[in-house]
């Protein structure tokens, strides 16, 4: 019998389906490279603002109309956030009453966009030459967007900053995780290592391990039938979210937990059992540290999961326009995707670019999240 | 271990002081319509820069779900104000009493169109609500006009022959949109309500056909294509799709009018003055409610209400003009400034008028 041919079928057929699947990966990391060079290229004009320079005059006047500290033919062109700020100026400085100075303003949305060459822009014709002229002139200058990183969100483009929602996003996440973490990790040390085998248990798992596969939306619902209706915690505040993104982190995190927990050879418990040691000195003075890596990245990619979480939130109040970082838990406050989702659906054009920019900063927190999972698991894994 | 039982404490005792702290209500609270928002959020933040006052927390619910939460109570944890695309329901008036919201007072901000829009490069288009009526609804009269049979239209010069032979395809909102309903009122009940195929099936049996004494089912196979709250991206797939029609607001066709030209509707292109001056036949006011028991209870309402019906913001060279919004002729902007000063309440009779 010859057996080359059916050799060289098989060798073939081995080849194949290594492109396969080396096609498979192609396609999915191009489809991540359009994404990534799609998102970056919108968002990096967002990181650019155009600053105008304008003689403002400090007179009584200003007091009561901000619109009449600068001349007629700029008002258009500056953000009327900066002329809101100039009441308060003149208040704190009462010796630029009746003076004149040249100021730095920022420049209202439709200059910037203008001046970057954006479609849409919306600038009135009539203004059109007299900002390339004051562009050329060196009196409008384009410096790098610090307000994004400094300031919370703003109906005017021109201002409009990510501050307020990545304090939001932070303290949202804090909660979850003083809440989830502790209860997760108890939960899924007692099912391990505790509870007796029953049907009563039995069902637990199953409940729990459906829990992890139901749309998020739900468990916004039930935020909003619990914490909100029943216990009272003010609507759109960091705590009503923090609690509800817990009740959804919960399963994941029991779940990854018990996989840790499972993963800890059974010799060692038996070792310490043979020493003397009680149930509990086993799981907290053995097993518990050995688990630790593994329960550390399940927590941290439950987490981040949460952080990106918009559904429930809608639900509980956050998606909503709150400029003002929150002081503590009970303020009303949104977080990244909530602001990215508001900003996606604004008319204005230049939240284009800022929606791209906080899609951006969004997806740095998430990596370096993800990244930091992987480099503690690889720091603090045991192999045995 | 120790940390683990540490950080259950922690979150344990942020609970119990959540629950206590609560309801310390220090902020205007807003829901409602995502039409009414970009305006009532413009003014919030206006009056957190230029006052005192904490900024406003603006949400945006969609007139109905905005309502419901203002209606659900009197309570410190309720909406202080709700905006609306649409007038308050006899129903949800009802429902405001019947929860202990007695006393309501109610504003008028101004008007939005809405536009009915395409893509610059296709040659325009003049339609007549009759045309559009007969393009988006589920059942239409039959060409004798003695029943009603399911639309059988997918291209414009079967509904009308001087229309161009063009598919029909329109993206719109979707059911749970203000725009929506506007849409439904203003196109298919304007119009349905005074056709007789419809009209005489309700008259027959006006339990089983109540569906047909204002006909404003929406057809669903496809020709009428929801899209999704987000007006950008109705923007978005029209720059595309050159034979279709989109639905959205006016201002949206504003900051586009690069890439989108407007539909002339019964004669009239929108523009900022035939919508106010009602020659746009597609044109609704835009309205928000004052809850009168928190005025004094939450700060700076009053301030939040007198802003936002100031000529600053809603005048004709108003902040929000410059955002959208359309502003009210001077005499209805008179009108609603004294019921605010007075806080006329809104009483049952008031829906009766309309």
């Amino acid at each position: 019998m010859n057996i080359t041919p059916r050799l060289k079928r098989r060798y073939r057929a081995d080849r194949r389906f290594k492109f396969y699947g080396m096609a498979a990966i192609a396609f999915a990391l191009s489809f991540l490279a359009f994404f990534f060079i799609d998102i970056i290229g919108k968002a990096m004009p967002a990181f650019e603002q155009a600053y105008i320079e304008v003689p403002v005059t400090y007179s009584a006047a200003v007091k009561d109309n901000y619109n009449k500290a600068i001349p007629r033919e700029y008002r258009y062109l500056v953000s009327k956030s900066y002329l809101r700020t100039l009441p308060y100026e003149l208040e704190a400085h009462p010796e630029l009453l009746g003076k004149t100075k040249q100021r730095w303003a920022l420049a209202s949305h439709r200059v910037d966009q203008y001046i970057k060459g954006h479609q849409g822009h919306g600038l009135k014709k009539k203004y059109r030459s007299h900002v390339t002229a004051m562009y050329d002139d060196g009196h409008i200058e384009m410096r790098f967007n610090a307000r994004f990183f400094s300031h919370g969100d703003s109906k005017m483009a021109e201002n409009a900053g990510i501050l307020a929602a990545a304090i939001g996003s932070i303290l949202v996440l804090l909660i979850t995780i003083a809440v989830a973490v502790p209860i997760g990790v108890m939960t899924a040390v007692y099912l391990e290592e505790f509870a007796p085998d029953n049907r009563f248990t039995q069902a637990i798992e199953v409940n729990i391990n459906n829990l992890a596969a139901i749309p998020s939306i739900l468990y916004g619902l039930l935020g909003l039938a619990i914490f909100i209706n029943v216990m009272g915690v003010p609507r759109s505040s960091a705590l009503a979210g923090g609690l509800t993104l817990a009740l959804m982190t919960l399963p994941v995190i029991i779940i990854s937990t018990r996989a840790a927990l499972r993963s800890v050879p059974e010799s060692i418990r038996d070792a310490a059992y043979g020493l003397g040691a009680s149930n509990l000195q086993v799981v907290m003075h053995h097993v518990l540290p050995l688990a630790f890596p593994g329960i550390l990245t399940g927590s941290i990619i439950g987490l981040a999961q949460a952080m990106g979480e918009t559904a429930p939130l809608l639900i509980v109040g956050m998606m909503a326009y709150i400029p003002e970082a929150p002081g503590s838990i009970l303020d009303a406050t949104t977080v990244l995707p909530a602001q990215v989702y508001t900003w996606s659906s604004e008319s204005i054009r230049a939240f284009e670019e800022r929606t791209a920019a906080g899609i951006l900063v969004l997806l740095t927190v998430l990596l370096s999240l993800n990244g930091f999972a992987v480099w503690l698991r690889s720091r603090t894994q045991k192999t045995w | 271990m120790k940390k683990t039982s540490l950080f259950a404490c922690a979150a344990v005792a942020a609970t119990c002081m959540g629950m206590t702290a609560a309801q310390a209500a220090d902020a205007i609270q807003i829901v409602g319509s995502s039409t009414v928002y970009p305006f009532s959020s413009y003014t919030a933040e206006a009056l957190g820069t230029t006052t005192k006052f904490k900024t406003p927390v603006v949400e945006s619910t969609g007139s109905g779900g905005g309502m419901k939460l203002f209606c659900a109570g009197a309570g410190m944890d309720t909406p202080d104000f709700t905006n609306a695309s649409r007038r308050m329901k006899l129903k949800e008036f009802q429902k405001c009493q019947r929860n202990g919201v007695k006393e309501v007072t109610e504003m008028v901000v101004g008007y939005d169109g809405i536009a009915i829009a395409q893509s610059k490069t296709s040659p325009s288009i003049a339609l007549s609500r009759h045309d559009l009526m007969l393009a988006v609804a589920a059942e239409v009269p039959s060409k004798d006009g003695s029943h009603l049979i399911d639309n059988p239209y997918s291209f414009w010069d079967q509904i009308n022959s001087k229309l161009p032979h063009r598919a029909i395809r329109i993206y719109g909102p979707p059911a749970s949109s203000g725009t929506r309903d506007a849409f439904e009122d203003m196109i298919l009940k304007h119009l349905t309500k005074h056709i007789d195929t419809y009209t005489k099936l309700y008259k027959a049996d006006k339990k089983k056909n109540k569906a047909y004494k204002k006909y404003h089912k929406i057809r669903q196979d496809g020709v009428y294509i929801p899209s999704g709250e987000n007006d950008n991206l109705i923007v978005q797939k029209l720059a595309r799709d050159t034979q279709a029609l989109g639905i959205f607001g006016y201002s949206y066709l504003e900051e586009n009018s690069d890439s989108i030209a407007p539909a002339i509707i019964d004669g009239v292109i929108p523009t900022p003055e035939t919508i106010s001056g009602h020659t746009y036949p597609l044109s609704r006011s835009l309205y928000f409610y004052i809850k009168k028991v928190h005025i004094g209870k939450v700060k700076g309402m009053m301030a939040y209400a007198n802003l936002f019906m100031s000529d600053k913001m809603v005048g004709k060279d108003g902040e929000c003009t410059e955002i959208g919004l359309i502003s009210l002729p001077e005499a209805d902007l008179a009108h609603y400034r004294a019921n605010l000063k007075s806080l006329k309440n809104l009483t049952a009779a008031d829906f009766a008028k309309k």
